[in-house]
């Protein structure tokens, strides 16, 4: 096969495919806004994608924000500077694993979720038959789902800071033998509103991701239950690679300032 | 509100001269990648009969209704309903045409995240017609007329057998009275004998209501049942139009193939293309 002819290939489907997201997204948004707001809808995805993902992300931030006590002393107990591991926990934790870490797990969770549960729909007909009862499936189905990832993922990101410190806080308090009252003073002595606010926006930014390719893959799967567990693949890999990505050009964003 | 329908007794007489055309399809065309569904299908249903299209497989019967419910986009012809243009029509005209539609699925389609009542009455609430607790009301006596009893209204889709699920898509799309019924393929996946319960229900709710009705089926008891008129759907057109009574005479070779159910005759079927 000709090599040029299959980047050319590539590329086209690659341009297609983002401008059908984005196409998508916007339609969705318009969509959402444009009318009447499922409120019904609103709040079961946001109990669903809030609430029911307290656990995981919880687990991840408790265990991350432990390692992250024990590797710092590790590395920074070679120089002496063992005073700064609660500064290199909470800034750590909030400015990036925080969002990151919440978004990946969300993604296996909730976007995978979304996109199976979209998906069956799409294929039983479910989606059709909205259609033809007067309601857009879009504002039913995909709106509040963005709505909700968007608003949930920043909360549950405030949560895991707060865990996240407190496994650093455990870890060095009965392990490393620092002081409690010491750990949670060094902890916000050089935490600044920027550190959390730029985590918040990430997480935002990745909640819409998250829901948005759950939505995506599973609005427009086709062909049966395999083509559901596909678009339920695609979901969570494609939400995973843009969280990653679009972590960079958030954090370059607030660095410049 | 259009003339009832009569019984199938009745003596046959051109459609078109009965009552006029509530869906009137002209030169409608869709083709999927290279495979070409409809190409030019015209198609008349006349107002408070109910028209059955038949055919094979995959010949496109389930795109024609979808594309008259606005769900497939043609790629040229026209569709109108009650005289109005549907196909490129503003979004606004398309929902305004649809209150006028209630339309069964093949795998009845219900919304398995709510209860059977909220499906029932889903139509309704989405209109904003009436509030929840009516709503409610409005569904478990909607769910009366297809033989469904109060304690049916708090089960959830998953919970029922596949003919309750059959009969509770009827439901929901009778549950707004609408002017114009879709029948895709009605009988499917039931046992005979259920099969025939849902022809008994189609056919008396479309008469209670004095809809008009257009179904596909493969199912040559249900289109006896339930058809005023049969059009047959071959080679992406209608290639036959009749009274069901001159379904056995129609004098149509690939009729009388379908009808008698042979493998041989005008009709190939291509074995190399199935799967």
């Amino acid at each position: 096969m000709n090599p040029l002819a299959a980047i050319g290939r590539a590329t086209l489907a690659l341009l297609g495919t983002t401008g059908a997201v984005v196409a998508f997204a916007l339609q969705a948004v318009l969509a959402g806004f444009g009318g009447r707001i499922y409120w019904r809808q609103l709040g079961r995805q946001i109990l669903e994608m809030g609430y029911f993902s307290l656990p995981v992300v919880g687990l991840t931030a408790i265990f991350t924000g432990m390692v992250l006590a024990l590797q710092s002393y590790t590395g920074f107990s070679r120089f002496e500077a063992q005073n700064a591991i609660p500064t290199i926990v909470v800034l750590s934790m909030t400015r990036e694993l925080g969002p990151v870490l919440a978004g990946l797990m969300v993604a296996g969770r909730v976007g995978a979720a979304i996109a199976a549960e979209l998906g069956t729909m799409r294929v039983t007909e479910q989606i059709d038959a909205l259609t033809t009862l007067a309601t857009d499936p879009l504002r039913y189905l995909v709106f509040p789902r963005l709505l909700a990832g968007t608003l949930m993922l920043p909360l549950l990101v405030i949560v895991a800071d707060i865990i996240g410190v407190m496994g650093g806080w455990l870890v060095s308090v009965y392990k490393l033998g620092f002081g409690p009252i010491e750990y949670i003073n060094r902890t916000f002595e050089f935490l600044e509103t920027q550190d959390v606010v730029s985590g918040l926006v990430k997480a935002a930014v990745f909640g819409f991701i998250v829901t948005l390719m759950g939505c995506y893959q599973g609005y427009r799967s086709k062909g049966g239950a395999q083509g559901v567990g596909m678009a339920t693949t695609r979901a969570v890999v494609s939400a995973s690679i843009l969280i990653l990505i679009a972590n960079y050009f958030v954090t370059e964003l607030f660095f410049a300032r | 509100m259009p003339e009832t329908a009569p019984n199938t007794t009745a003596a046959p007489a051109p459609a078109a001269t009965l009552a006029p055309a509530k869906i009137e399809v002209r030169g409608l065309s869709k083709r999927f990648g290279t495979n070409r569904v409809l190409e030019g299908l015209d198609l008349d249903v006349p107002a408070g009969r109910s028209l059955v299209v038949i055919g094979g497989s995959g010949t496109g019967k389930s795109v024609l209704i979808k594309s008259i419910l606005g769900i497939v986009k043609p790629d040229a012809g026209s569709i109108r309903v009650d005289g109005t243009e549907l196909v490129g029509a503003p979004r606004r005209t398309l929902d305004e045409a649809r209150k006028k539609f209630g339309m069964l699925f093949q795998g009845a389609a219900l919304f398995d995240s709510l209860p059977v009542w909220e499906n029932v009455a889903f139509g309704l609430l989405a209109r904003r017609l009436v509030d929840r607790r009516t709503a409610r009301e409005r569904a478990i006596a909607t769910l009366a007329k297809v033989g469904l009893g109060p304690e049916a209204a708090d089960l959830y889709p998953a919970e029922l057998s596949g003919g309750m699920q059959k009969r509770v898509g009827l439901a929901r799309a009778i549950a707004a009275e609408p002017e114009i019924l879709f029948f895709d393929e009605p009988t499917t996946g039931l046992d005979p004998i259920m099969a025939d319960v849902i022809n008994e229900l189609v056919r008396r709710l479309v008469r209670e209501l004095g809809a008009t009705a257009l179904s596909i089926t493969h199912d040559m008891a249900s289109v006896r049942k339930i058809a005023d008129r049969v059009a047959m759907l071959y080679g992406g057109k209608i290639i036959w139009e009749g009274p069901v009574e001159r379904l056995d005479d129609s004098g149509n070779p690939f009729v009388d193939q379908f009808v008698h159910g042979r493998a041989e005759g005008p009709i190939r079927v291509g074995i190399q293309r199935i799967g």
